[in-house]
């Protein structure tokens, strides 16, 4: 509102930009005991700031005992009869909720007996991600480990062979479904998004419209809607007779709604390739599907990797929902513990166990992305 | 394709090789396949719809619906048809969407700029909030919102907030002015009021444009939006009886109430994508140089000021795009209401595509729907992205 006197002003008011900065660093004092420096300096610097402080503190006093009472020291921690009588006579949380249910909310209804099969597919997963996550295990072998694990985690999950029980789909449940879900997902939705990142950038004009009348279909409609879809109308789309999966319906869902996301992630990256290199490409003669493989996507995919990450975040979250096409994820599998009328009382702690699952999953992965986007940076930094 | 232009090809050789022809059937193909791919699901769906006896068409929509909804904005009974319950939905859905979006960015934007506070323990606790909600998925805050907002007590033990508002099993009471012949009256003024801000702050700016001297646009705005209504309304005598939630039997009369499941959708969606809001808003805000911050301050400015005038309008050009996505996200995540029993849009339809199964049609109206709301949401937002762009001299 000020701007033309802005614009005159800053220009003089650059010479002397250095002074006000140094006169904040105000020589320390050494006789002032450390932390209460720190305090004047950070919390009690002027007066609205001491009064936020002030407020902050006693939110935090209002908030923060009753909370520790709660949940630590009047809680209970175990039953010993297995029921939630001893809860009902505490005042606090009751975590014996979790010494009760914890099967059940991690593996849904998979038969009781044969839980450590998908314990063990799910540590192996996580342990793959977690290699995986490093830069030092790129190379090709990773591949070939991951083609291994799968195939061990579908004779776990499925069985049938090699003495296993044989388990069908809907059985499955809990947190290997979340995570199967969520990385089948964007596994199958990644080569998809190329395609139609790719269509929404070439020049035919077809194509184009293709990819982006799908591109923003999807997007503009909730997830919610494509699952319902994947769950009612799949069924009518194919021929009779042909039945698919509801697990199967439901990836197909969710694979269809990322790739739509995941291609505009996709696009970003194609986006900040220069010009240059693609008419490099086109100068030596390449046709446009190696002009893609082995010039450009190489480029784009290495700027994609942390987006593709986030993705990946939305992606787990949003597996949640095929609680409502009614697949037992974790959510779906917490919620039905807490059916039980001796524990819906204690509705809150079975959500706070099932909501810091996810919670550990998505935080690290974020800060993995943000590692990852300065660890890739790096090569390109001068 | 590389877009190589050449001159119309001679042989037959040369016609394959050439890159406009090749173009030409390469997209041939892809429309054919995709009018093929649709012209097999069609003709599946309607071979199983046949078998099935569902019917097809929209003919249901002027059926009576014979369910009841819960909650709308407009009049609804069971015995009005398909398409007014599905109008109602709508309404909910927009209803639940604009409020959310007006309480997430108020909530958002002071969560974002608190994460910067240059206070230790504010920017912490802003930090905690956002890192502590965002990472955990909305369906399961909204199951923990409605599971806290059901086990409040029955409406006769209800926690009496003061000022006549109670919180029950039952939702929210509050009481709300009873509707009086002379509000119109008070409402035109306040449009009035409004409007006359408008002028008032262009010719403000325009002044102080012209002579320099600042005028207080603001402040005076506002006396009148708040005077000009409150003048009509003593005029009129201040006729003010307020209906208040009193307990009959074993609910509340009277007053307006929010129900259960609306309070609880409304909680989940607005601290949900407030958190998300705050990152957009603190990344905006930091990707104004430092510089400019300096210079305001070197300048005299306060720091509410230095915020208002300098940061602020430019970190708004760095903020709008991303934060018209995540309006739209909250858009889309009001769908949720389906888990919880909110009557949206989704959950109407999935209502009637359950009696008369007609999916494809119900799945059909539902994504138009939100396809149309989200456009003319993106397109206020692009409007407004245009209005606060860097004007390039």
């Amino acid at each position: 509102m000020i701007r033309p006197q802005d614009d005159i002003h800053n220009a003089t008011a650059a010479a002397d930009v250095e002074e006000p900065s140094s006169a904040v660093l105000a020589a320390p004092s050494a006789v002032v005991w450390k932390p209460l420096n720190w305090a004047k300096s950070n919390l009690f610097d002027s007066v609205p700031n001491a009064i936020m402080t002030l407020l902050a503190v006693l939110l935090l006093w209002e908030v923060v005992p009753p909370l520790l009472s709660w949940g630590v020291f009047n809680a209970t921690w175990f039953s010993a009869d297995g029921t939630a009588a001893a809860c009902r006579d505490g005042t606090g949380a009751c975590w014996a909720l979790m010494g009760e249910k914890n099967r059940l909310m991690l593996f849904g209804v998979y038969p009781y007996d044969q839980h450590w099969r998908p314990a063990l597919a799910t540590a192996l997963v996580i342990a793959m991600l977690a290699t995986s996550a490093l830069r030092r295990f790129w190379v090709p072998a990773l591949a070939y480990a991951w083609l291994g694990v799968v195939l061990v985690v579908a004779w776990l999950m499925w069985g049938g062979i090699l003495g296993l029980r044989y388990v069908e789909t809907p059985q499955w449940g809990g947190l290997p479904l979340t995570l199967g879900l969520a990385l089948l997902g964007i596994v199958l939705a990644f080569p998809l998004s190329i395609v139609l990142a790719l269509g929404r950038r070439s020049n035919l004009p077809a194509i184009r419209a293709v990819c982006t009348g799908y591109i923003e279909l999807v997007r503009g409609v909730p997830l919610v809607s494509v699952l319902f879809m994947a769950s009612v109308m799949f069924p009518l789309f194919l021929p009779e007779g042909v039945t698919i999966d509801k697990l199967l319906r439901a990836l197909v869902g969710m694979t269809l709604f990322t790739a739509a996301y995941l291609a505009e992630a996709v696009r970003g990256g194609l986006q900040a390739i220069p010009r240059g290199q693609e008419e490099a490409a086109d100068a030596l003669g390449l046709p446009y599907w190696r002009k893609m493989r082995l010039i450009v996507l190489p480029q784009a995919l290495r700027l994609v990797i942390p987006p593709i990450v986030n993705q990946f975040i939305s992606c787990f979250k949003d597996t949640s929902l095929v609680t409502i096409v009614g697949l037992y994820d974790l959510l779906a599998a917490t919620k039905a513990s807490l059916a039980d009328p001796d524990w819906r009382p204690f509705f809150v702690e079975g959500y706070i166990a099932a909501a810091l699952v996810y919670w550990v999953f998505c935080f690290s992965m974020s800060r993995y992305s943000q590692w990852l986007e300065r660890e890739l940076a790096t090569g390109t930094r001068r | 394709m590389g877009g190589l232009r050449t001159t119309r090809p001679k042989t037959l050789r040369a016609l394959v090789y050439s890159a406009r022809f090749r173009g030409i059937v390469y997209q041939v193909l892809v429309v054919a396949g995709v009018l093929a791919l649709g012209w097999y699901l069609v003709q599946n769906t309607l071979a199983n719809l046949a078998a099935r006896g569902i019917a097809t068409g929209f003919g249901f929509m002027g059926q009576e619906a014979g369910f009841d909804i819960g909650e709308g904005v407009i009049a609804y009974s069971s015995a009005d048809t398909y398409l007014r319950a599905l109008v109602v939905g709508v309404f909910n859905t927009l209803k639940v969407a604009v409020l959310g979006i007006a309480l997430a960015s108020v909530v958002g934007l002071v969560v974002g700029i608190s994460r910067l506070s240059r206070n230790w323990l504010i920017a912490r606790l802003a930090t905690l909030y956002v890192e502590g909600v965002r990472n955990v998925p909305l369906l399961l805050q909204l199951f923990v919102w409605y599971g806290l907002v059901t086990s409040l007590p029955v409406p006769r033990q209800a926690i009496d907030v003061g000022l006549g508002v109670f919180l029950s099993n039952r939702g929210l009471k509050m009481p709300v002015p009873e509707w009086h012949s002379s509000y119109g009256s008070v409402v035109a003024m306040l449009v009035i009021a409004v409007i006359g801000m408008v002028f008032l702050r262009r010719w403000a700016i325009n002044r102080l444009y012209r002579t320099g001297r600042p005028f207080p646009w603001i402040l005076s705005g506002l006396a009148g939006v708040i005077g000009l209504p409150l003048v009509a309304f003593a005029l009129f005598g201040a006729p003010l009886v307020w209906s208040v939630p009193e307990l009959r039997g074993f609910n509340f009369q009277g007053g307006v109430d929010l129900s259960p499941e609306f309070a609880a959708l409304l909680a989940g969606l607005t601290v949900y994508t407030a958190s998300f809001i705050a990152e957009i808003v603190r990344s905006g805000i930091l990707a104004v140089p430092h510089g400019q911050t300096e210079a305001a301050l070197s300048l005299g400015l306060s720091r509410a000021k230095t915020l208002r005038l300098v940061v602020l309008p430019q970190a708004l050009r760095v903020i709008v795009p991303p934060l018209t996505s995540q309006y739209l996200n909250l858009l889309k995540n009001s769908s949720l209401a389906v888990a919880i029993g909110y009557p949206d849009l989704v959950s109407v339809a999935n209502t009637a595509i359950n009696q008369t199964g007609q999916a494809v049609e119900g799945v059909a109206v539902t994504m138009g729907v939100f396809l149309v709301i989200s456009l003319a949401l993106s397109l206020l937002m692009n409007w407004y992205n245009t209005k606060v762009a860097l004007v390039s001299r």
